[in-house]
């Protein structure tokens, strides 16, 4: 039993740990989505998000700098996919996998001199106060922007569901011949729904570098930035299934390790696998019956 | 193939601009290399960033330093994947630059990449890090070179028992090839020799950088209740911080991360490559053959172990010195019989040792008694 909730406490404590950048980049893609346009750039907007943040802060000495700077920097690169996108007969999927390789080739350039130092980094909020297990106090030391990010999933499903410009950037991504005719702006839309969810994409990488695993190296997001926005469409394009999703992402990926140290060590190769078997399969429960790609805007590229 | 035809286009772009450079030679305008005598061109190759606090800046810092020498030039690649990758930069290497003496320094490169490439190029001498170079098996411009960093980790070991209150230690590995399983056990084999109670816990990440899954190992080992941790992987700069947050010792490996962690760093193992790749390089210069197999340990100055941290005890450092004393006469045994691996079974009979020298050791399969943790 003992070995059991070593394991759960570990997975508990994982998905609150490796879930954030997750979930920031997949609301960002989220938003974009909503608005009928991919961003498969956002793998880039995370790593130069996580390099920006860093640097900023070690130059400044305050991680919270760094987290508006890495916003900065994925609304700048989001919002040149955005503009580019705008023009006529530009794949988005092609100029996102150009802005996913401009921005780490950015980021490794001028990430150079931010390997070696040691930048401030973001406190926790101890949670885990009232106990005396030092497991569970590290576990529940929660930082500030999973927080951020919960908070802005809900607004943003809030915003969706109930006010004015979350219906216009429904009406824009799921039906274009609608927009025009209630002259709604498609352009200027989808253009800041870009660079919005980049902003959010870059304060995702931010959490990277500044509070988990709180250092800047080149093989620090290891492709987070694509899964993340592979758990879009796990998540029905619906920001509240993201949290759900991230969070389940973080706990599955917290297995492996966690198996080790308890002496279930067969297979880790395995468990390492087990987020994307998890993906899976609840990919495929929720597609059956006809069903799949429910909830996905009418004017993606990839559903037209 | 599209690798081959890039490589064509390549050398073919690389043959115009030598014959543009000939004709400006003719002409009588200053060409570099006509006018001087051709230098020594030594090719670097590197999985990862130069300045990962670890294995490749342990390489490149030695690289940096053969910059000053006269007479040779180096070019470095680094972020190279142990894939076909590594075929094309040393084949560009050799073909645009003009390299005459490759150090494929990562583990994975040598078999097929480095044996493929060195066989199409029989003049150009191929020296890997690590690999298990065999006369009968391997061509003969092929070779490879090896610290016995091993010994440190026992170093480690014993600098860690001294320092353990719960008597559990733990190992962050990569991935479980020999190289690494003699510094897990060699790890394990010094905490031991101080107090036998002590057991390892190890976390194989199965790559060799993926610095989520290295501070998502750390903290469960923490969680555990180890209080000195070390690792082999090559980065080890997440495993060292994170330690240093949570509040445990740390044992460096690869390079000095006592910045990472200045109050629970107690010592590492380092590389000290200078002293190889120095010599290969004379060698070289000097028209002689560049040996096939060279290794070394802290004798011969290959390894050396970082300053001792706040965290180490005075008995401690008595302790590690006077062991260190003794691997410095050369040929140290750690692997002694009866040595059981911690399945139960007999792994070294009694009355057989291995010292650091053994090349059997460069195959080793097990896991030590003491150590929590499996190979597959």
């Amino acid at each position: 039993m003992e070995a059991l909730s070593t394991v759960l406490l570990a997975m508990l404590a994982g998905s609150l740990r490796v879930s954030t950048p997750f979930l920031f980049v997949s609301i960002g893609e989220c938003l974009t989505e909503k608005s009928g346009r991919i961003n498969l750039g956002n793998e880039g907007v995370l790593v130069l998000g996580a390099m920006v943040a860093y640097a900023t802060s070690y130059e400044t000495g305050s991680p919270w700098a760094g987290v508006a700077a890495a916003g900065l920097a994925g609304l700048l690169l989001g919002g040149l996919h955005g503009a580019v996108c705008s023009l006529a007969r530009v794949n988005d999927v092609a100029m996102g996998i150009a802005i996913m390789l401009a921005g780490t080739g950015l980021a490794f350039f001028f990430g150079k001199p931010y390997v070696q130092p040691t930048a401030p980094l973001l406190p926790g909020i101890p949670f885990g106060f009232w106990s005396s297990s030092a497991q569970v106090r590290n576990a529940l030391l929660v930082c500030p922007l999973f927080l951020l990010g919960i908070a802005a999933a809900v607004a943003m499903e809030w915003c969706f569901r109930a006010t004015r410009v979350g219906l216009r950037i429904r009406i824009v991504g799921d039906s274009q011949d609608a927009a025009l005719a209630m002259g709604l702006p498609i352009a200027r839309t989808r253009f800041l729904a870009t660079a919005c969810g980049s902003a959010l994409a870059g304060v995702g990488g931010a959490f990277l570098s500044l509070y988990y695993p709180g250092s800047w190296n080149e093989g620090l997001s290891s492709g987070q930035g694509l899964m993340a926005v592979a758990l879009v469409v796990f998540a029905r394009w619906n920001p509240i299934n993201c949290i759900y999703a991230s969070l389940l992402f973080g706990a599955a990926g917290a297995l492996g390790p966690s198996l080790q140290t308890i002496g279930i060590t067969w297979g880790y190769y395995l468990f390492y696998a087990a987020p994307y078997v998890v993906t899976l399969i609840v990919l495929i429960i929720t597609a059956r019956g006809g069903r799949s790609l429910r909830g996905m805007p009418g004017q993606l590229s990839i559903g037209r | 193939m599209p690798a081959d035809t890039l490589l064509a286009t390549d050398v073919s772009r690389r043959r115009l601009l030598a014959g543009g450079a000939a004709g400006l030679a003719a002409l009588g305008l200053p060409g570099r290399r006509a006018s001087a005598a051709r230098p020594l061109i030594v090719g670097f190759i590197y999985v990862g960033p130069k300045d990962d606090y670890g294995y490749n800046q342990a390489h490149a810092e030695a690289a940096a330093m053969l910059k000053k020498t006269p007479g040779v030039s180096i070019v470095e690649e680094e972020r190279v994947p142990e894939s076909d990758d590594v075929s094309r930069t040393m084949e560009s290497m050799i073909r645009l630059d003009g390299a005459t003496l490759l150090f494929p320094t990562s583990f994975g490169y040598f078999d097929p990449y480095m044996l493929r490439t060195a066989a199409k190029y029989p003049n150009i001498q191929f020296r890997h890090c690590g690999g298990l170079w065999q006369k009968d098996k391997h061509p003969m411009n092929t070779g490879s070179y090896f610290g016995y960093i091993g010994m440190c980790q026992y170093l480690n070991g014993i600098a860690a028992a001294h320092a353990t209150k719960s008597k559990k230690i733990g190992f962050v590995a990569a991935k479980p090839i020999p190289q690494v399983l003699v510094n897990i056990n060699s790890f394990t084999l010094g905490a031991r020799s101080v107090d036998p109670a002590i057991t390892t816990s190890v976390i194989f990440t199965g790559e060799w950088s993926m610095p989520v899954k290295e501070a998502e190992a750390s903290n469960s080992l923490i969680d555990q209740g180890i209080d000195v941790v070390t690792c082999h992987v090559d980065s080890p700069k997440v495993v060292m911080e994170t330690a240093e947050r949570r509040g445990i010792f740390a044992c460096g490996y690869h390079a000095n991360q006592s910045k990472l962690a200045p109050k629970g760093y107690l010592t590492g193992a380092e590389w000290n490559w200078i002293t190889v790749y120095r010599q290969f390089i004379d060698d070289a210069l000097n028209g002689k053959p560049i040996p096939n197999f060279t290794r070394g340990g802290l004798a011969e100055g290959f390894v050396k172990m970082s300053p001792y941290g706040p965290g180490l005890s005075d008995a401690g450092r008595k302790n590690v010195d006077s062991v260190k004393a003794e691997m410095m006469k050369g040929g140290y045994t750690v692997f002694k019989g009866p040595l059981k691996d911690n399945k139960g079974n007999t792994v070294i009979p009694a009355g057989t040792a291995y010292p650091e020298t053994a090349i059997q050791l460069e195959s080793l399969n097990y896991l030590v008694e003491g150590v929590n943790g499996a190979i597959a």
